[in-house]
Protein backbone atom coordinates (compact mmCIF):
# COMPACT_ATOMS: atom_id res chain seq x y z
CA UNK A 1 0.00 0.00 0.00
CA UNK A 2 2.68 2.40 0.92
CA UNK A 3 4.51 1.66 -2.31
CA UNK A 4 1.63 2.28 -4.20
CA UNK A 5 0.86 5.02 -6.94
CA UNK A 6 -0.81 6.93 -4.30
CA UNK A 7 1.01 10.24 -2.65
CA UNK A 8 2.91 9.46 0.23
CA UNK A 9 2.22 12.60 2.19
CA UNK A 10 -1.83 10.93 2.49
CA UNK A 11 -1.77 9.45 5.96
CA UNK A 12 -1.96 11.54 9.02
CA UNK A 13 1.25 11.26 11.20
CA UNK A 14 1.98 12.00 14.68
CA UNK A 15 4.19 15.67 15.68
CA UNK A 16 7.70 14.37 15.09
CA UNK A 17 10.07 13.92 18.72
CA UNK A 18 13.26 16.31 18.35
CA UNK A 19 14.98 12.77 19.23
CA UNK A 20 14.03 11.16 16.31
CA UNK A 21 15.84 13.97 14.09
CA UNK A 22 18.76 14.24 16.66
CA UNK A 23 18.92 10.35 16.47
CA UNK A 24 18.62 9.74 12.91
CA UNK A 25 21.10 12.41 12.05
CA UNK A 26 23.47 10.79 14.62
CA UNK A 27 23.29 7.81 13.23
CA UNK A 28 23.74 8.86 9.81
CA UNK A 29 27.17 10.16 10.71
CA UNK A 30 28.10 6.85 12.30
CA UNK A 31 27.56 5.18 9.03
CA UNK A 32 29.22 7.65 6.70
CA UNK A 33 32.12 7.14 9.58
CA UNK A 34 32.11 3.45 9.19
CA UNK A 35 35.04 1.89 7.23
CA UNK A 36 33.41 1.60 3.69
CA UNK A 37 35.93 -0.34 1.37
CA UNK A 38 35.33 1.47 -1.53
CA UNK A 39 34.43 5.25 -1.27
CA UNK A 40 33.13 6.07 -4.27
CA UNK A 41 30.57 3.51 -3.83
CA UNK A 42 29.39 4.38 -0.30
CA UNK A 43 26.25 6.25 -0.51
CA UNK A 44 26.01 9.83 1.95
CA UNK A 45 23.90 8.86 4.73
CA UNK A 46 24.09 12.43 6.34
CA UNK A 47 23.06 13.88 3.13
CA UNK A 48 20.27 11.21 2.25
CA UNK A 49 18.58 11.79 5.99
CA UNK A 50 19.10 15.52 5.84
CA UNK A 51 17.10 15.78 3.17
CA UNK A 52 14.35 13.70 3.99
CA UNK A 53 13.92 15.73 7.25
CA UNK A 54 14.27 19.08 5.10
CA UNK A 55 11.66 17.54 3.11
CA UNK A 56 9.69 16.53 5.85
CA UNK A 57 10.19 19.11 8.40
CA UNK A 58 11.24 22.25 6.62
CA UNK A 59 10.75 24.27 9.66
CA UNK A 60 12.54 22.46 11.84
CA UNK A 61 15.44 21.33 10.02
CA UNK A 62 16.96 23.76 7.70
CA UNK A 63 20.02 25.31 6.68
CA UNK A 64 21.77 25.55 9.75
CA UNK A 65 21.48 22.14 10.94
CA UNK A 66 23.25 21.15 7.04
CA UNK A 67 25.61 23.55 7.47
CA UNK A 68 26.60 21.80 11.56
CA UNK A 69 26.42 18.20 10.01
CA UNK A 70 28.70 19.75 6.90
CA UNK A 71 31.30 20.67 9.70
CA UNK A 72 31.30 17.66 11.23
CA UNK A 73 31.58 15.73 8.05
CA UNK A 74 34.53 17.92 6.62
CA UNK A 75 36.46 17.42 10.29
CA UNK A 76 35.78 13.56 10.86
CA UNK A 77 36.79 13.04 6.85
CA UNK A 78 39.96 15.34 7.18
CA UNK A 79 39.22 17.21 3.90
CA UNK A 80 39.09 20.86 3.08
CA UNK A 81 37.06 22.74 5.88
CA UNK A 82 33.66 24.35 4.40
CA UNK A 83 33.17 21.56 1.85
CA UNK A 84 30.83 19.74 2.58
CA UNK A 85 29.18 22.88 5.11
CA UNK A 86 28.60 24.39 1.67
CA UNK A 87 27.34 21.02 -0.04
CA UNK A 88 24.87 20.27 2.78
CA UNK A 89 23.90 23.90 3.33
CA UNK A 90 22.93 24.05 -0.77
CA UNK A 91 21.10 20.68 -0.31
CA UNK A 92 19.15 21.49 2.51
CA UNK A 93 18.16 25.03 1.02
CA UNK A 94 17.30 22.75 -2.45
CA UNK A 95 15.17 20.17 -0.38
CA UNK A 96 13.10 22.81 1.24
CA UNK A 97 12.16 24.88 -1.60
CA UNK A 98 11.17 21.05 -2.94
CA UNK A 99 9.63 19.60 -0.33
CA UNK A 100 6.16 20.46 -1.05
CA UNK A 101 6.16 19.36 -5.03
CA UNK A 102 8.33 15.89 -3.46
CA UNK A 103 5.92 14.90 -1.09
CA UNK A 104 3.14 15.11 -3.85
CA UNK A 105 5.18 11.85 -5.55
CA UNK A 106 4.64 8.49 -4.59
CA UNK A 107 7.90 7.20 -3.18
CA UNK A 108 9.83 6.13 -6.07
CA UNK A 109 9.41 9.20 -7.65
CA UNK A 110 10.16 11.07 -4.65
CA UNK A 111 13.78 8.95 -4.91
CA UNK A 112 13.98 10.25 -8.51
CA UNK A 113 14.19 14.25 -6.98
CA UNK A 114 16.35 12.81 -4.45
CA UNK A 115 18.91 11.29 -7.03
CA UNK A 116 18.83 14.83 -8.18
CA UNK A 117 19.59 16.14 -4.73
CA UNK A 118 22.09 14.11 -3.88
CA UNK A 119 23.91 14.62 -7.10
CA UNK A 120 23.87 18.46 -6.86
CA UNK A 121 25.43 17.79 -3.48
CA UNK A 122 28.20 15.62 -4.58
CA UNK A 123 28.80 17.77 -7.93
CA UNK A 124 29.10 21.12 -5.64
CA UNK A 125 31.71 19.34 -3.32
CA UNK A 126 33.76 18.28 -6.60
CA UNK A 127 33.37 21.95 -7.98
CA UNK A 128 35.03 23.11 -4.33
CA UNK A 129 37.78 20.69 -4.44
CA UNK A 130 38.55 21.05 -8.25
CA UNK A 131 39.28 25.05 -7.27
CA UNK A 132 40.92 23.89 -4.70
CA UNK A 133 43.36 21.92 -7.10
CA UNK A 134 42.51 18.31 -6.61
CA UNK A 135 42.54 15.60 -9.12
CA UNK A 136 39.58 14.33 -11.03
CA UNK A 137 38.41 11.84 -9.52
CA UNK A 138 35.85 10.24 -12.33
CA UNK A 139 32.67 9.49 -12.62
CA UNK A 140 32.63 7.04 -10.17
CA UNK A 141 32.20 9.63 -7.27
CA UNK A 142 28.02 9.79 -9.50
CA UNK A 143 27.86 6.42 -8.09
CA UNK A 144 26.95 7.00 -4.36
CA UNK A 145 24.53 9.61 -5.00
CA UNK A 146 22.37 7.39 -7.03
CA UNK A 147 22.71 4.04 -4.26
CA UNK A 148 21.88 6.66 -1.67
CA UNK A 149 18.61 7.99 -4.09
CA UNK A 150 17.59 3.97 -4.53
CA UNK A 151 17.84 3.97 -0.80
CA UNK A 152 15.23 6.72 -0.49
CA UNK A 153 11.98 4.72 -0.25
CA UNK A 154 14.02 2.53 2.59
CA UNK A 155 14.92 5.42 4.58
CA UNK A 156 11.25 6.98 4.84
CA UNK A 157 9.76 4.06 5.88
CA UNK A 158 11.78 3.75 8.67
CA UNK A 159 12.00 7.23 9.94
CA UNK A 160 8.46 7.62 9.65
CA UNK A 161 7.98 4.34 11.86
CA UNK A 162 7.79 6.68 15.05
CA UNK A 163 5.62 9.15 13.56
CA UNK A 164 2.94 6.43 12.36
CA UNK A 165 -0.50 5.90 14.67
CA UNK A 166 -1.37 3.07 16.00
CA UNK A 167 -4.22 1.81 13.69
CA UNK A 168 -6.81 0.05 15.79
CA UNK A 169 -9.88 -0.26 13.74
CA UNK A 170 -13.08 0.11 16.61
CA UNK A 171 -16.04 -1.54 15.16
CA UNK A 172 -18.92 -0.07 17.54
CA UNK A 173 -17.54 3.13 16.25
CA UNK A 174 -20.39 4.93 14.76
CA UNK A 175 -18.09 6.82 11.87
CA UNK B 1 -0.18 50.97 10.04
CA UNK B 2 2.55 48.57 10.99
CA UNK B 3 1.52 45.27 8.90
CA UNK B 4 3.90 42.83 10.64
CA UNK B 5 2.70 39.11 11.29
CA UNK B 6 2.11 38.13 14.84
CA UNK B 7 5.10 36.52 16.30
CA UNK B 8 3.44 33.28 16.31
CA UNK B 9 3.70 33.42 12.67
CA UNK B 10 7.25 34.69 12.78
CA UNK B 11 9.59 31.93 10.45
CA UNK B 12 13.09 34.26 11.22
CA UNK B 13 14.85 35.25 7.92
CA UNK B 14 13.76 34.40 4.45
CA UNK B 15 15.48 31.05 3.27
CA UNK B 16 17.77 32.95 0.82
CA UNK B 17 18.64 35.44 3.11
CA UNK B 18 19.74 32.25 5.30
CA UNK B 19 21.35 30.12 1.80
CA UNK B 20 23.41 33.66 1.29
CA UNK B 21 24.84 33.68 5.40
CA UNK B 22 25.51 29.75 4.92
CA UNK B 23 27.55 30.02 1.66
CA UNK B 24 29.57 32.94 2.41
CA UNK B 25 30.32 31.29 5.96
CA UNK B 26 31.46 28.43 4.43
CA UNK B 27 33.28 29.68 1.26
CA UNK B 28 35.38 32.25 3.90
CA UNK B 29 36.20 29.15 5.99
CA UNK B 30 37.56 27.22 2.60
CA UNK B 31 39.41 29.99 1.40
CA UNK B 32 41.03 30.38 5.28
CA UNK B 33 41.83 26.93 5.60
CA UNK B 34 42.99 26.16 1.79
CA UNK B 35 44.78 29.66 1.46
CA UNK B 36 46.09 30.56 4.91
CA UNK B 37 45.51 26.98 7.51
CA UNK B 38 43.84 29.68 10.12
CA UNK B 39 41.56 26.95 10.57
CA UNK B 40 43.05 24.17 12.62
CA UNK B 41 42.51 25.56 16.37
CA UNK B 42 38.50 24.58 15.05
CA UNK B 43 39.41 21.37 13.65
CA UNK B 44 40.90 20.03 16.51
CA UNK B 45 37.95 21.05 19.04
CA UNK B 46 35.67 19.39 16.36
CA UNK B 47 37.53 16.95 15.82
CA UNK B 48 37.42 15.62 19.60
CA UNK B 49 33.10 16.26 18.99
CA UNK B 50 33.66 13.79 16.42
CA UNK B 51 35.93 11.43 18.12
CA UNK B 52 32.98 9.39 19.74
CA UNK B 53 31.23 8.45 16.94
CA UNK B 54 34.57 7.86 14.28
CA UNK B 55 35.99 5.27 17.64
CA UNK B 56 31.96 3.93 17.36
CA UNK B 57 32.25 3.33 14.09
CA UNK B 58 35.23 1.23 14.04
CA UNK B 59 33.92 -1.11 16.62
CA UNK B 60 31.98 -3.35 14.29
CA UNK B 61 35.19 -4.29 12.42
CA UNK B 62 37.10 -4.62 15.84
CA UNK B 63 34.27 -7.04 16.75
CA UNK B 64 34.32 -8.56 13.88
CA UNK B 65 38.20 -9.62 14.29
CA UNK B 66 37.90 -10.80 17.46
CA UNK B 67 34.81 -12.72 17.15
CA UNK B 68 36.63 -14.32 13.48
CA UNK B 69 39.51 -14.73 16.48
CA UNK B 70 37.69 -16.56 18.77
CA UNK B 71 36.53 -19.04 16.60
CA UNK B 72 39.93 -19.14 14.81
CA UNK B 73 41.08 -23.31 15.36
CA UNK B 74 44.24 -24.59 17.79
CA UNK B 75 45.56 -25.71 14.63
CA UNK B 76 45.58 -22.53 12.79
CA UNK B 77 46.89 -20.82 15.49
CA UNK B 78 49.75 -23.25 16.03
CA UNK B 79 50.61 -23.36 12.15
CA UNK B 80 50.69 -19.35 12.15
CA UNK B 81 52.91 -19.74 15.41
CA UNK B 82 54.98 -22.01 13.88
CA UNK B 83 55.90 -19.09 10.84
CA UNK B 84 55.87 -16.03 12.67
CA UNK B 85 58.92 -18.14 15.18
CA UNK B 86 60.72 -18.71 12.28
CA UNK B 87 60.49 -15.40 10.71
CA UNK B 88 61.46 -13.86 14.60
CA UNK B 89 64.39 -15.70 14.05
CA UNK B 90 65.06 -14.87 10.59
CA UNK B 91 64.67 -10.88 11.51
CA UNK B 92 66.63 -11.63 14.98
CA UNK B 93 69.52 -12.47 13.07
CA UNK B 94 69.34 -9.23 10.98
CA UNK B 95 69.07 -7.80 13.54
CA UNK B 96 72.03 -8.81 15.40
CA UNK B 97 73.65 -7.88 12.12
CA UNK B 98 72.12 -4.30 11.71
CA UNK B 99 73.43 -3.56 15.23
CA UNK B 100 77.20 -4.58 14.53
CA UNK B 101 76.84 -2.51 11.32
CA UNK B 102 75.66 -0.11 12.92
CA UNK B 103 77.70 0.46 15.76
CA UNK B 104 80.83 0.28 12.77
CA UNK B 105 79.13 2.88 10.87
CA UNK B 106 78.83 5.06 14.18
CA UNK B 107 82.51 4.75 14.42
CA UNK B 108 83.28 5.31 11.14
CA UNK B 109 81.62 8.02 11.13
CA UNK B 110 82.99 9.70 14.33
CA UNK B 111 86.43 8.93 13.06
CA UNK B 112 85.47 11.11 9.72
CA UNK B 113 83.84 13.84 11.72
CA UNK B 114 80.68 13.52 10.55
CA UNK B 115 77.40 13.67 13.05
CA UNK B 116 75.68 10.80 14.54
CA UNK B 117 72.59 9.57 13.30
CA UNK B 118 70.20 9.75 16.25
CA UNK B 119 68.48 6.39 16.81
CA UNK B 120 64.67 6.46 15.43
CA UNK B 121 61.79 6.63 17.86
CA UNK B 122 59.21 4.61 16.40
CA UNK B 123 55.32 4.43 17.61
CA UNK B 124 53.15 1.66 16.49
CA UNK B 125 50.05 2.50 14.85
CA UNK B 126 46.96 0.71 13.24
CA UNK B 127 44.99 2.08 10.41
CA UNK B 128 41.26 2.77 11.68
CA UNK B 129 39.90 3.60 7.95
CA UNK B 130 40.69 4.77 4.85
CA UNK B 131 39.25 8.66 4.62
CA UNK B 132 36.70 9.09 3.23
CA UNK B 133 37.39 11.48 0.57
CA UNK B 134 37.46 10.50 -3.09
CA UNK B 135 40.12 13.76 -4.16
CA UNK B 136 42.71 12.54 -2.23
CA UNK B 137 44.34 9.55 -0.77
CA UNK B 138 44.58 9.31 3.06
CA UNK B 139 44.46 6.90 5.80
CA UNK B 140 43.58 7.59 9.47
CA UNK B 141 45.80 5.90 12.43
CA UNK B 142 44.45 5.26 16.19
CA UNK B 143 47.28 7.31 17.60
CA UNK B 144 47.65 11.12 17.83
CA UNK B 145 49.22 13.93 19.35
CA UNK B 146 48.83 12.43 22.70
CA UNK B 147 51.25 9.74 21.81
CA UNK B 148 53.84 11.77 20.21
CA UNK B 149 52.69 11.68 16.88
CA UNK B 150 53.14 15.07 15.08
CA UNK B 151 52.56 16.27 11.92
CA UNK B 152 55.37 15.72 9.72
CA UNK B 153 56.39 12.10 10.71
CA UNK B 154 57.27 9.47 8.05
CA UNK B 155 55.03 6.16 8.40
CA UNK B 156 56.59 3.18 7.03
CA UNK B 157 55.16 -0.36 6.82
CA UNK B 158 57.48 -3.60 7.04
CA UNK B 159 58.11 -2.87 3.55
CA UNK B 160 58.81 0.73 3.14
CA UNK B 161 57.42 4.06 3.12
CA UNK B 162 53.78 4.52 2.96
CA UNK B 163 53.36 8.09 3.18
CA UNK B 164 53.77 10.93 6.19
CA UNK B 165 51.38 12.38 9.12
CA UNK B 166 49.94 15.24 8.02
CA UNK B 167 47.91 16.21 10.58
CA UNK B 168 48.11 15.27 13.98
CA UNK B 169 44.68 15.08 16.09
CA UNK B 170 44.67 14.45 19.77
CA UNK B 171 44.24 10.80 19.53
CA UNK B 172 44.08 10.53 15.55
CA UNK B 173 46.49 10.95 13.18
CA UNK B 174 45.84 11.64 9.06
CA UNK B 175 48.43 9.91 6.81
CA UNK B 176 48.75 11.55 3.54
CA UNK B 177 49.60 8.26 1.27
CA UNK B 178 52.89 8.48 -1.16
CA UNK B 179 50.17 8.06 -4.04
CA UNK B 180 48.56 11.20 -2.95
CA UNK B 181 48.65 14.38 -5.43
CA UNK B 182 50.24 16.08 -2.88
CA UNK B 183 52.43 14.39 -1.88
CA UNK B 184 56.25 14.36 -2.84
CA UNK B 185 59.27 12.27 -1.23
CA UNK B 186 62.82 12.81 -2.01
CA UNK B 187 64.40 9.17 -3.02
CA UNK B 188 67.69 7.99 -4.24
CA UNK B 189 68.30 5.18 -6.78
CA UNK B 190 70.34 2.41 -5.25
CA UNK B 191 71.81 1.32 -8.12
CA UNK B 192 73.24 4.53 -9.55
CA UNK B 193 73.06 6.86 -6.12
CA UNK B 194 70.84 9.50 -8.39
CA UNK B 195 69.17 11.57 -6.35
CA UNK B 196 65.38 12.49 -7.48
CA UNK B 197 61.67 13.17 -6.28
CA UNK B 198 58.81 11.10 -6.20
CA UNK B 199 55.31 13.03 -6.57
CA UNK B 200 51.81 10.97 -6.20
CA UNK B 201 50.32 9.75 -9.40
CA UNK B 202 46.67 10.26 -7.99
CA UNK B 203 44.38 7.41 -9.00
CA UNK B 204 46.66 5.48 -10.57
CA UNK B 205 48.23 4.41 -7.74
CA UNK B 206 51.66 5.00 -8.54
CA UNK B 207 54.45 7.30 -7.89
CA UNK B 208 56.17 9.49 -10.99
CA UNK B 209 59.74 10.94 -10.80
CA UNK B 210 59.59 14.43 -12.51
CA UNK B 211 61.75 16.50 -13.81
CA UNK B 212 64.08 13.34 -14.83
CA UNK B 213 66.95 14.40 -17.94
CA UNK B 214 65.62 11.73 -20.68
CA UNK B 215 69.27 10.31 -20.63
CA UNK B 216 68.84 9.72 -17.05
CA UNK B 217 70.91 6.68 -15.44
CA UNK B 218 67.55 4.93 -14.72
CA UNK B 219 66.18 1.61 -15.84
CA UNK B 220 63.40 -0.64 -15.08
CA UNK B 221 63.36 -2.46 -11.99
CA UNK B 222 65.52 -0.07 -10.27
CA UNK B 223 65.01 0.15 -6.35
CA UNK B 224 64.32 3.73 -4.59
CA UNK B 225 64.96 4.43 -1.25
CA UNK B 226 64.72 7.81 0.80
CA UNK B 227 67.63 10.17 0.22
CA UNK B 228 67.44 11.91 3.64
CA UNK B 229 68.49 15.40 2.37
CA UNK B 230 64.95 16.65 3.46
CA UNK B 231 65.37 16.16 7.03
CA UNK B 232 61.92 14.47 7.28
CA UNK B 233 62.69 11.13 5.67
CA UNK B 234 65.88 8.92 7.76
CA UNK B 235 68.03 7.74 4.62
CA UNK B 236 67.83 4.11 2.58
CA UNK B 237 64.01 2.98 3.84
CA UNK B 238 62.32 1.73 0.85
CA UNK B 239 59.90 3.73 -1.46
CA UNK B 240 59.14 2.21 -5.11
CA UNK B 241 60.51 -0.04 -8.14
CA UNK B 242 60.54 1.40 -11.25
CA UNK B 243 57.78 0.08 -13.13
CA UNK B 244 58.19 2.22 -16.78
CA UNK B 245 60.53 4.20 -18.55
CA UNK B 246 59.58 6.13 -21.34
CA UNK B 247 62.13 8.34 -23.50
CA UNK B 248 60.77 10.40 -25.75
CA UNK B 249 62.83 12.82 -28.04
CA UNK B 250 60.14 15.29 -28.39
CA UNK B 251 60.30 16.11 -24.66
CA UNK B 252 63.32 16.58 -22.21
CA UNK B 253 62.21 15.01 -19.35
CA UNK B 254 61.58 11.09 -19.12
CA UNK B 255 58.67 9.96 -17.77
CA UNK B 256 59.32 7.32 -15.24
CA UNK B 257 56.36 5.42 -13.46
CA UNK B 258 57.25 3.67 -10.06
CA UNK B 259 55.59 1.25 -7.78
CA UNK B 260 55.49 1.62 -4.52
CA UNK B 261 57.16 -0.71 -2.24
CA UNK B 262 54.90 -1.16 0.62
CA UNK B 263 51.22 -1.95 0.68
CA UNK B 264 50.50 1.54 -0.06
CA UNK B 265 47.05 0.91 -0.05
CA UNK B 266 46.26 -2.17 1.79
CA UNK B 267 48.19 -1.63 5.28
CA UNK B 268 47.11 -3.19 8.80
CA UNK B 269 49.71 -2.13 10.61
CA UNK B 270 52.53 0.75 10.80
CA UNK B 271 55.32 2.13 12.30
CA UNK B 272 55.37 6.28 12.71
CA UNK B 273 58.85 7.42 12.94
CA UNK B 274 59.80 10.08 14.97
CA UNK B 275 60.75 13.45 13.05
CA UNK B 276 63.98 13.76 12.99
CA UNK B 277 64.44 17.68 14.34
CA UNK B 278 68.28 16.92 14.67
CA UNK B 279 69.46 16.18 11.29
CA UNK B 280 67.83 19.76 10.16
CA UNK B 281 71.42 21.37 11.34
CA UNK B 282 73.89 19.59 9.35
CA UNK B 283 73.76 21.56 6.39
CA UNK B 284 74.45 24.22 8.24
CA UNK B 285 77.40 22.69 9.85
CA UNK B 286 78.59 21.43 6.11
CA UNK B 287 78.48 25.09 5.23
CA UNK B 288 80.23 26.75 8.03
CA UNK B 289 83.44 23.93 7.34
CA UNK B 290 83.30 24.38 3.57
CA UNK B 291 83.23 28.56 3.99
CA UNK B 292 86.86 27.88 5.08
CA UNK B 293 87.78 27.26 2.27
CA UNK B 294 89.00 30.05 -0.53
CA UNK B 295 85.84 30.71 -3.20
CA UNK B 296 83.16 28.70 -1.44
CA UNK B 297 80.78 31.63 0.01
CA UNK B 298 76.94 30.42 -0.66
CA UNK B 299 74.60 30.27 2.09
CA UNK B 300 73.15 26.69 3.03
CA UNK B 301 70.33 26.65 2.30
CA UNK B 302 67.20 25.77 4.62
CA UNK B 303 66.07 22.20 3.45
CA UNK B 304 62.47 22.14 5.17
CA UNK B 305 60.40 22.19 2.33
CA UNK B 306 58.66 20.20 -0.41
CA UNK B 307 58.13 16.96 1.43
CA UNK B 308 56.55 18.20 4.46
CA UNK B 309 53.45 20.02 2.88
Amino acid sequence: MLLSNAPASQSILLPVSAGTIFGSLAVALLLNFLPWSSIALAPDFVALVLAFWCVRQPRLVGLGAGWLLGLLTDVGNGVLLGQHALAYSLLAFAAITLSRRILWFPLWGQALHVAALLLFAQGISALVRLAAGAEVPGWSIAVGPLFGAVLWPVVSLLLLLPQRMPTDVDETRAI
Amino acid sequence: MDHTPPPFFNRGPAPLVRLAFFASLSLALLVLDARFRYTEGLRSVLALAVYPLQSLATLPAALGERVAGYFASQSQLRDENGVLRAKLLDAAQGALRFEAAQAETAQLRRLIGAAERAPLKATPAEILYNGRDPYSRKVVIDKGSQQGVAAGSPVVDQHGVIGQVTRAHALLAEVTLLTDKEQAIPVQVVRSGLRAVAFGGGTSGMLELRFMAANAEIQNGDKLVTSGIDGTYPPGLPVATVARVERDAAYAFARIFCQPAAGVESGGYVLVLGAQSGRLAQPAEAGVEREKRPGRTRKPRRKDGDAAQ
